[in-house]
C-alpha cells in the first residue's frame, strides 16, 4: 500500500516543551498514499508526533521533511494549508452551525460552498447541517470533522484519536471513509490507543514509547 | 488580505449575534457601571459635572477589557486554534478582520453608552452628537490595539489578569484624546488636534497588528 514517495521524513526528530522531550529522536518514513496507525500508551507522543507533522508545534532538532517541506527551514502556515487535522478536542466555532462552519472553511480555502451539501450528506449530518456545533454529540462533531477534512481534501490526514467518542456504527462508518481516502491517492496518518479494527485496512502500526519509535511494522 | 479580513469580520459578528453576550451581559454591565457613576456624582452634580465624558470613557474601558477577551476566547480553544491553523489564513487579514468585528461592536456599545449618559449624567445631546465622530475614531483605534494585546495574551495562564495591564498603557493615549475631543464638543475648545492624535494612533496600531500579528500568533 506504501508509496515510493515519502510523504513524511523524520531523521532523529526531536521536540522538546520547555525544556521537557516530547519526542527525543524519531526516524521515520511514511510513504504517499499509506495508511499508519501510531500506537503507543499515554504520554508515548502521539499526538506531538502528529501535531509536528502538521506544523503545530516546531521542531527542535534532527531533520523533518512533511509534504516537500523543511520543518526546520520553512513557512510552517505553507505546510498547515496541505494538511488536514482532526484533534481529540472540539475543532470548530460551537457558535455557528455545522453549515456556517463548512462554509467559512470553504471560502477561506476558495473552495465552492456548493460541494457542502454532498460532503455533509456523505458523513450522515444531513439532519443537523443548521444545528449549532455546541448542540451536537461529540460523535457528530467528530462526523464534522471528517466533513471539514473532506472538503478540503488535504494531501496528508491526521487523524488524532478518531475513534474516540465513536459507537460501532461511527466506527464502522469511519474505518470505510479511511479506506476510501487511502484509495484516493491521499496519505492517513491515525494516532489510537488500540490497531484499527478493520483487517481490510492493513495499515501499517508504529508504536511509540517514551517519546521514540520502538515498533513498526 | 481584505478578503480574509471580512471572511472573519462576518464569522466573528454571526458568533456574536448567535451567543448574545454582549446583548445579555456586557451591554447590561456597561449600563449599570454607569448608573453607578451617576449614583457617585449625586442627582445635584450630574448635570453640571465635567466628568461625564470622563465616566463614559471609563466604563467604555471596562466594557472593551470583555469584549477583547471574548473576542480572543473564541479562537483560544486547543482544537480550534489547531484547526484553524490548518486553513493557512493571512495573519494580517486575520487582525484586520477581528479588529474590525471588535470595532462595530464597540460601536454599538457607545452608542448604548451614550444614550446612557445622556440621560443618567445628562450630557447635552448636540455635544454628545458633535463627540460623535471622535468616539468612533477611539473606540476603533481601541478595537484594533485591543486585538494585538488580546492575541499577546490570549491562551495564557493569566490572560484575563494580564490583558488590563498591558492594554492600559496603550489605551491611555487614546482615552485622554477621546475625553478631551468630546469635552471639548461639549463646553467648546479645538476639535481637530484630538482628533489628529486619534487617526494616527489608529492607522499606527493597524499597521503594526498587520505587521505583527502572525508573528503573535505563532508565538
Amino acid at each position: 500500500m506504501e508509496g515510493d514517495i515519502d510523504v513524511v521524513r523524520l531523521h532523529d526528530a526531536v521536540v522538546l516543551s520547555s525544556g521537557f522531550p516530547l519526542l527525543s529522536g524519531v526516524d521515520l518514513r511514511i510513504g504517499a498514499g499509506s495508511l499508519s496507525v501510531v500506537t503507543g500508551a499515554n504520554g508515548a507522543g502521539k499526538t506531538s508526533l502528529l501535531r509536528l507533522l502538521a506544523g503545530l508545534i516546531p521542531l527542535t532538532s534532527g531533520v523533518a521533511t512533511v509534504a516537500g517541506i523543511d520543518l526546520a527551514e520553512g513557512d510552517p502556515r505553507q505546510l498547515r494549508r496541505r494538511v488536514g487535522w482532526l484533534g481529540h478536542e472540539g475543532s470548530f466555532y460551537d457558535d455557528l452551525s455545522v453549515r456556517e462552519n463548512l462554509v467559512f472553511a470553504a471560502r477561506a480555502l476558495d473552495r465552492p460552498t456548493s460541494e457542502i451539501g454532498s460532503v455533509v450528506e456523505r458523513v450522515g449530518l444531513s439532519h443537523r447541517i443548521d444545528t449549532t456545533t455546541r448542540q451536537l454529540s461529540a460523535g457528530q462533531r467528530r462526523r464534522l470533522g471528517l466533513a471539514w477534512l473532506l472538503l478540503r481534501r488535504p494531501e496528508l490526514w491526521l487523524l488524532d484519536e478518531p475513534y474516540a467518542s465513536l459507537d460501532d456504527d461511527g466506527r464502522t462508518f469511519f474505518d470505510a471513509l479511511l479506506g476510501d481516502v487511502v484509495a484516493s491517492g491521499a496519505t492517513v496518518v491515525v494516532s489510537a490507543h488500540d490497531p484499527l479494527r478493520s483487517a481490510a485496512l492493513n495499515p501499517r502500526t508504529i508504536l511509540l514509547a517514551g517519546g521514540r519509535v520502538v515498533g513498526d511494522n | 488580505m481584505f478578503r480574509t479580513a471580512l471572511l472573519v469580520a462576518a464569522k466573528d459578528l454571526r458568533i456574536e449575534l448567535r451567543s448574545r453576550v454582549l446583548l445579555w451581559q456586557v451591554v447590561p454591565f456597561g449600563v449599570v457601571a454607569l448608573l453607578l457613576s451617576g449614583l457617585a456624582l449625586g442627582p445635584a452634580h450630574a448635570g453640571n459635572s465635567s466628568a461625564g465624558p470622563g465616566l463614559f470613557y471609563l466604563v467604555t474601558l471596562f466594557v472593551a477589557l470583555l469584549m477583547i477577551n471574548r473576542s480572543q476566547a473564541i479562537e483560544s480553544t486547543p482544537g480550534t486554534k489547531a484547526s484553524i491553523a490548518t486553513l493557512g489564513l493571512d495573519p494580517a487579514g486575520v487582525f484586520l478582520g477581528k479588529s474590525l468585528a471588535l470595532c462595530v461592536e464597540l460601536w454599538a456599545t457607545g452608542l448604548v453608552l451614550l444614550a446612557g449618559a445622556i440621560l443618567v449624567l445628562h450630557t447635552a445631546l448636540h455635544g454628545a452628537l458633535v463627540a460623535l465622530p471622535s468616539i468612533g475614531v477611539t473606540l476603533a483605534a481601541m478595537a484594533a490595539a485591543g486585538t494585538l494585546y488580546g492575541a499577546l495574551t490570549a491562551g495564557g495562564d493569566g490572560a484575563a489578569t494580564l490583558l488590563p495591564v498591558l492594554t492600559l498603557p496603550a489605551f491611555a493615549p487614546l482615552l485622554i484624546a477621546g475625553e478631551r475631543s468630546f469635552s471639548a464638543a461639549l463646553h467648546g475648545g479645538a476639535l481637530w488636534e484630538w482628533w489628529v492624535i486619534l487617526t494616527v494612533a489608529l492607522v499606527a496600531y493597524l499597521a503594526v497588528g498587520v505587521l505583527l500579528y502572525g508573528v503573535l500568533e505563532e508565538s
